[in-house]
């Protein structure tokens, strides 16, 4: 029989059938399955988060029979975490149930729609008055809606070595006052200790936003430009150019590397150079003063990678001075992360469960210590066994009353980058400080689509 | 009984086939055909709409079209214009330059080289070109950092060293991809040559032409479809390298060793900027294309 027009078609039809099948399994997840994703530490040896986190994941299988908990871990520095974490975000196929977002990121994927906001749930959960509210605010969107539940905050000061400041002469209850004196004792130690490196302040892309947190912010809330805030200027909604604070700053970073009172520059644009700053030059007595956060001795606590009992006796703890000494005369900065639910999660329900297992008090607690974080419960903060669990929380603790946080708007990213790339031309050498400014200026202009106010 | 038709020039005419018959031919094609144009096709059309848009990764509710504005910020960006300047040199200088005669020269000398000399040669070179490019990247790394073994070779030798990857990132990372990169060029001369008849070359060594003219007035003319197939092929290859560079240097420091690839990476991942990273992509492309057009040239004008 010959074959007839009707039929052809239907083999074809038939013979395509698979491929097309194969083209939608997949899609969907098990409702049964909680995905948490998490940022795992770069060092192999640190796995702060990992142990915290499998204890929640037994607790929470236990109290929710049938239901299990899948944890998704990210390992990546911190730009390419970011990155990562924006791609799941994009599509109900990749996207977990849970996320652990950095707070400066919160506005710029929310207005992506990556998130979902939490306020239905948070209305009947009576922890929540428990959180203090600048930690609250960070976690909110322009929306006024919130976004994520934080999971403690920071401060950042300057790190000093009482070894390496005692063979260089310097005092071990080192206060600066003025950038200078900062400048001073590293040109110090510089000269009197060698095979230390004197002062290490993060910087360019590789370091990520710990560059403009750590290194650069650090700096520029420490000028006079801008009022408030110089980086945003609130009353006109419009990010600053043009300011000599800025320029001052990147002056400040540009003398670190010019004079050498830096790490090597090759090692500098390593994006696992804080991982040794903590791993390796600060326990090993080979760094002087260090610019960094409150949470480095997550690291050196017993069951970490890298043990360090003795730590609080070797490092002294010293405020980042203002400028020119000014009032307030110290300066920090403070972020934070918070949990967040995808806007595109198959189990959200599940998901604001599991954190609320975690923010128990007795949890919360349990990770503010391990993390070395700073208590965002005030029951926590209150807790006399947290303020003694650990050297040094009373220092950074102090610290919040006079701390800044970011301009944490859609554009942030995109600004903090610049400000990278700025930091970046001043450390090579390839870019002059008017000129890297200036080119920071121009960016500006682009990520912020021109609003822009010179100050 | 019935005669077959007899046209007017005698040619005697089949009888009619059936009109399914080409669309029978189609039919086993099809499922290739769907899965080329699903996988294929769809997401480089897709590319393709995105360069033309403002899509960011974050910090956006909505893209929208906006023409050839992408084009038009990349050629005012002073960072694209020298990722292309980079990507040129790298270009240049590891595979017109580095893999393409290294690759000659390996061949040249495995012809006269004794079997297992050439097996041992031969078996070297193309492990280097099979390593996956991240274990390339590291070993090379640790060859060049400033406690690499290039400078602990140096240092021996008592001669300077200096950080290479800071100070001449673009020469290192383009020496790495000759390291790897070279077999294929290798490969594709030892092939050529061997074409070669013998006694050509004999007749010339007979009347007195030493190896370098017989390289150039015989070698060379005769395998130059090879070595203009294998320029393109290189080059193409080399135009989007970007693991090699990104394990070693990042790009950096600051934008020294960015070539197109990676610059293209850190707008559309780093900085969001996904339309714009896919403008610099398509860009890419038509420098390839430019290329492969003078190579098309060059071979056809020996038709």
């Amino acid at each position: 029989m010959r074959p007839t027009a009707v039929l052809i078609p239907l083999v074809a039809a038939v013979l395509t059938a698979p491929a097309l099948t194969a083209c939608g399994s997949g899609s969907g997840s098990d409702p049964d399955t909680l995905k948490v994703s998490f940022k795992q530490s770069t060092d192999n040896s640190v796995k702060v988060m990992d142990n915290f986190l499998a204890d929640i994941k037994k607790q929470f299988e236990k109290a929710n029979p049938g239901k299990k908990v899948e944890l998704v871990p990210i390992k990546a520095p911190d730009s390419e975490y970011y990155t990562k974490l924006q791609q799941m975000l994009r599509s109900p196929k990749t996207a977990p149930d849970l996320v652990y977002e950095d707070t400066f990121l919160i506005n710029s994927d929310i207005t992506s729609g990556y998130l979902k906001p939490l306020d239905p749930y948070l209305a009947k959960w009576k922890d929540w008055s428990q959180f203090i509210d600048t930690a609250k605010a960070a976690a909110k969107g322009e929306d006024g809606k919130t976004y994520g539940v934080p999971d403690g905050t920071d401060t950042r000061g300057l790190w000093f070595d009482k070894g390496v400041f005692e063979k260089a002469g310097l005092p071990a209850d080192w206060q600066p006052k003025t950038w200078d004196e900062v400048l001073d004792a590293a040109r110090t130690i510089k000269e009197k200790v060698p095979g230390v490196t004197p002062l290490n302040v993060y910087t360019g892309k590789p370091a990520g936003e710990a560059a403009t947190m750590q290194g650069f912010e650090m700096l520029l809330y420490g000028t006079d430009a801008g009022g408030s805030d110089p980086l945003y200027d609130k009353g006109s909604k419009k990010w600053i150019a043009g300011s000599q604070g800025f320029k001052d700053a990147l002056a400040f970073v540009e003398t670190v590397y010019k004079e050498k009172l830096g790490p090597d520059v090759a090692d500098a644009l390593d994006p696992n150079f804080g991982t040794r700053v903590r791993g390796e030059l600060l326990p090993e007595g080979k760094l002087g003063i260090n610019l960094d956060g409150s949470w480095l001795p997550q690291d050196w606590l017993p069951g970490s990678g890298h043990e360090w009992p003795e730590w609080s006796q070797k490092l002294g703890l010293a405020a980042m001075p203002t400028q020119n000494g000014q009032a307030p005369g110290k300066v920090s900065m403070s972020g934070g992360w918070t949990w967040a639910v995808p806007a595109k999660a198959a189990n959200p329900d599940l998901a604001f469960e599991f954190i609320k297992t975690m923010q128990t008090k007795a949890n919360a607690q349990k990770w503010y210590i391990a993390n070395s974080g700073i208590a965002v419960r005030e029951d926590v903060a209150a807790d006399p066994e947290y303020v003694k669990a650990q050297p040094g929380i009373e220092f950074f603790t102090d610290l919040v009353a006079s701390t800044h946080y970011r301009p944490a708007y859609p554009a942030y990213p995109k600004v903090s980058v610049a400000i990278q790339e700025a930091m970046e031309g001043v450390t090579t050498g390839d870019v002059s400080v008017d000129d890297a400014a200036r080119g920071y200026d121009e960016t500006l202009k682009d990520v912020t689509d021109n609003q822009v106010i010179e100050k | 009984m019935e005669r077959p038709t007899v046209t007017p020039s005698g040619v005697a005419v089949a009888p009619r086939r059936p009109r399914t018959r080409p669309l029978l031919r189609l039919l086993p094609l099809s499922p290739a055909v769907v899965l080329l144009l699903l996988f294929l096709a769809g997401p480089i059309a897709y590319c393709a709409w995105i360069a033309f848009t403002d899509l960011q990764l974050t910090g956006q509710a909505e893209s929208s079209f906006v023409g050839l504005e992408n084009f038009r910020t990349a050629f005012t960006d002073e960072a694209f214009l020298n990722a292309v300047w980079l990507t040129l040199v790298f270009t240049v200088v590891s595979s017109l330059i580095g893999q393409n005669t290294l690759g000659l020269a390996l061949a040249a000398l495995m012809q006269r080289a004794s079997k297992p000399v050439r097996t041992l040669t031969g078996g070297i070179v193309i492990t280097a070109w099979v390593l996956p490019e991240v274990v390339a990247g590291f070993l090379l790394y640790a060859f060049f950092r400033r406690e690499g073994t290039l400078n602990a070779i140096l240092e021996w030798l008592h001669l300077p060293s200096q950080n290479w990857l800071f100070t001449l990132p673009i020469l290192a990372v383009s020496f790495a991809n000759v390291w790897r990169g070279t077999a294929f060029s290798m490969l594709v001369y030892s092939a050529a040559l061997n074409e070669i008849p013998k006694e050509i070359t004999e007749a010339a060594e007979v009347d007195g032409a030493g190896g370098w003219r017989r390289m150039w007035h015989i070698t060379l003319p005769m395998i130059r479809r090879s070595i203009g197939t294998n320029l393109m092929l290189n080059t193409l290859q080399t135009l989007s390298v970007f693991g090699l560079i990104w394990v070693m240097t990042r790009g950096g420091p600051g934008d020294r060793s960015q070539t197109l690839p990676l610059f293209m990476y850190e707008q559309a991942f780093q900085n969001s900027m996904i339309g714009y990273g896919t403008a610099v992509a398509l860009l890419l492309l038509l420098v390839g294309s430019l290329f492969s057009v003078v190579y098309m040239r060059l071979l056809r004008t020996e038709i």
